[in-house]
């Protein structure tokens, strides 16, 4: 679906976050990166969708409509491309990121509107845009947003305030506003660093409806191990901007997984990178 | 008990000897201001018996019967406090926001609009109006140009500030929806700073009638002019209703003003 070849980003300060990364994504995958702070994970993310600018390489989207920028389209009339984004001119780069789907360790909702204008705020690129800045969605965004809100359990708060909502619910509205942009890849950021134990674990398994549900692809940023072997499909380690470990999780693997960490930590895993038992 | 001594001599400079030296500046700049201003309680003392018999003929008593004639002129000033905010806050708004590095990414915009924002705030509104009676004679027009361009650049300035410090996050998360500049502003910035947005307009409106008493002075219309004229011919009896009244609307409007400011931010 996505492939990454020798991605660098240096930053004007002279830190190389990435050094020459190669990965693959596919389809319906739930990949977790791990890796100590700093190893580049943030940069990599962010440069999937060009909120940052990579300094060399290329991220190449498949089977991409030349026309509509829309990726990963099954058939179509015209004749399908393989488009380095890279490449692209900012115009044509929103149409991509329409695709994409992004949650944050800081939520990064709007705490002054409403959770359904939050909602909706991830269908802006959909609509014209003297429509959107009067806040003006037809009647079906509507309730896409509120079956948005549905799926993850938060519909009787759409109306309320997002301020007056817990950590846990705010990470949810941002949760249903990846699903009402209809996003095909959802990048999480450290969905679940602010978060308590218990509220972890609800989140992160709204994260996996997603995956299984609404097929998206996603990629996800995690500080603990068990939640990357309970949620996941594939593990990646990164290190000092490099991929230095990359497997498909199967529970008999567990073990040896836990083992092999340590080449990305640097240190044998200890409790302290485990959440804990909860559910 | 013997507890072991520690050595503080190898330790880094308590700061207390650094602010003991910035307040003697302090102190010393001060100071030197009141000598160099010429300003001394001695003169206030000794010509106390002119204050007092001044305020004696202002207020001991006022001209109760010149009310009538300062509500009009004191609306009028209002009127034009009024417009000059409301002006000075609709041009403000997009100079504020291509000052604002995190909207505007261009230097080349940021730079000029960032030293409109500087310049502006430099020119007191009394010069202003002096300008404007000259060009455009005399009346409230000129005053409430003033007015305007006094408060763009309050407004403009605070704004401006306002937007720098939001939080980013919603920037990223609105940009990495596909969502273009105008929708951003609109569903990430808008909403962080719209109430200090509001607040400015009317502190400056709060700001604007006590300045536009004033700008009468100079021909610029309103209350001022009525104030010229009364101590011109040394009616400082009028004065003293001029000033009861004034008084008494500058108090309810900040008031106002101010309750509904605290409700906003």
């Amino acid at each position: 679906m996505i492939s990454i070849q020798n991605l660098s980003k240096t930053y004007p300060n002279g830190t190389k976050a990435l050094k020459n990364l190669d990965l693959e994504i596919k389809e319906g995958e739930f990949l977790a990166v791990l890796g100590l702070s700093g190893a580049g994970k943030s940069t990599l993310l962010r440069c999937i969708n060009r909120i940052i600018e990579p300094s060399e390489g290329s991220i190449v989207f498949k089977n991409m409509n030349p026309e509509t920028f829309e990726f990963n389209v099954q058939d179509s009339s015209v004749e399908l491309i393989d488009q380095d984004i890279t490449k692209l001119k900012n115009k044509n780069m929103r149409k991509v990121r329409k695709q994409i789907g992004m949650v944050f360790q800081s939520f990064n909702i709007i705490k002054r509107m409403s959770v359904i204008q939050n909602v909706l705020s991830g269908r802006v690129a959909y609509h014209p845009t003297y429509k959107t800045i009067f806040g003006l969605f037809p009647e079906e965004d509507k309730q896409i947003a509120y079956r948005a809100l549905k799926k993850v359990d938060i519909l009787e708060k759409t109306f309320m305030r997002a301020s007056d909502l817990s950590g846990g619910q705010m990470q949810r509205v941002a949760i249903a506003r990846s699903i009402a942009q209809e996003a095909k890849v959802l990048l999480a950021d450290e969905p679940v660093a602010s978060l308590d134990p218990i509220t972890t674990f609800e989140v992160m398994s709204y994260i996996k409806k997603l995956n299984t549900e609404e097929n998206m692809t996603v990629i996800a940023n995690l500080h603990h191990v068990d939640l990357a072997l309970k949620y996941a499909t594939r593990i990646v380690g990164i290190k000092g901007g490099e991929v230095v470990y990359d497997i498909q999780i199967k529970p008999e693997l567990h073990q040896k997984i836990i083992e092999d960490l340590e080449i990305v930590y640097g240190r044998p895993i200890s409790d302290e990178d485990f959440v804990g038992e909860a559910e | 008990m013997n507890l072991p001594i520690i050595d503080t001599s190898e330790l880094p400079k308590s700061p207390k000897l650094k602010l003991y030296i910035n307040m003697g500046i302090v102190l010393f700049l001060i100071i030197g201001a009141f000598i160099f201003a010429g300003f001394s309680f001695l003169d206030i003392l000794l010509n106390i018996q002119y204050s007092t018999r001044l305020l004696g003929r202002m207020f001991f008593p006022p001209e109760w019967a010149f009310a009538d004639n300062v509500v009009s002129p004191l609306l009028e000033t209002i009127q034009m406090a009024v417009v000059g905010s409301f002006i000075g806050a609709v041009f403000a708004f997009p100079v504020a926001f291509s000052a604002a590095s995190v909207f505007t990414k261009s230097k080349w915009i940021h730079g000029p609009s960032r030293a409109i924002l500087n310049v502006v705030r430099t020119i007191p509104a009394l010069v202003l109006a002096s300008l404007f009676v000259a060009v455009f004679g005399i009346g409230s027009f000129a005053g409430t140009l003033a007015l305007s361009i006094f408060s763009f650049g309050l407004i403009s300035k605070m704004l401006y500030e306002s937007i720098e410090a939001i939080d980013l996050g919603p920037i990223e998360a609105l940009e990495s929806t596909g969502a273009n500049k105008l929708e951003i502003l609109r569903y990430a910035i808008l909403p962080q700073i719209l109430p200090q947005y509001m607040s400015y307009t009317l502190y400056a409106f709060e700001v604007n009638v006590r300045a536009a008493a004033v700008l009468g002075y100079v021909g610029a219309g309103g209350i001022g002019q009525v104030y010229e004229r009364a101590l011109a011919w040394r009616q400082f009896d009028r004065v003293g209703m001029i000033i009861i009244v004034s008084f008494a609307a500058v108090l309810i409007i900040d008031t106002l003003s101010s309750s509904l400011r605290r409700r906003l931010v």
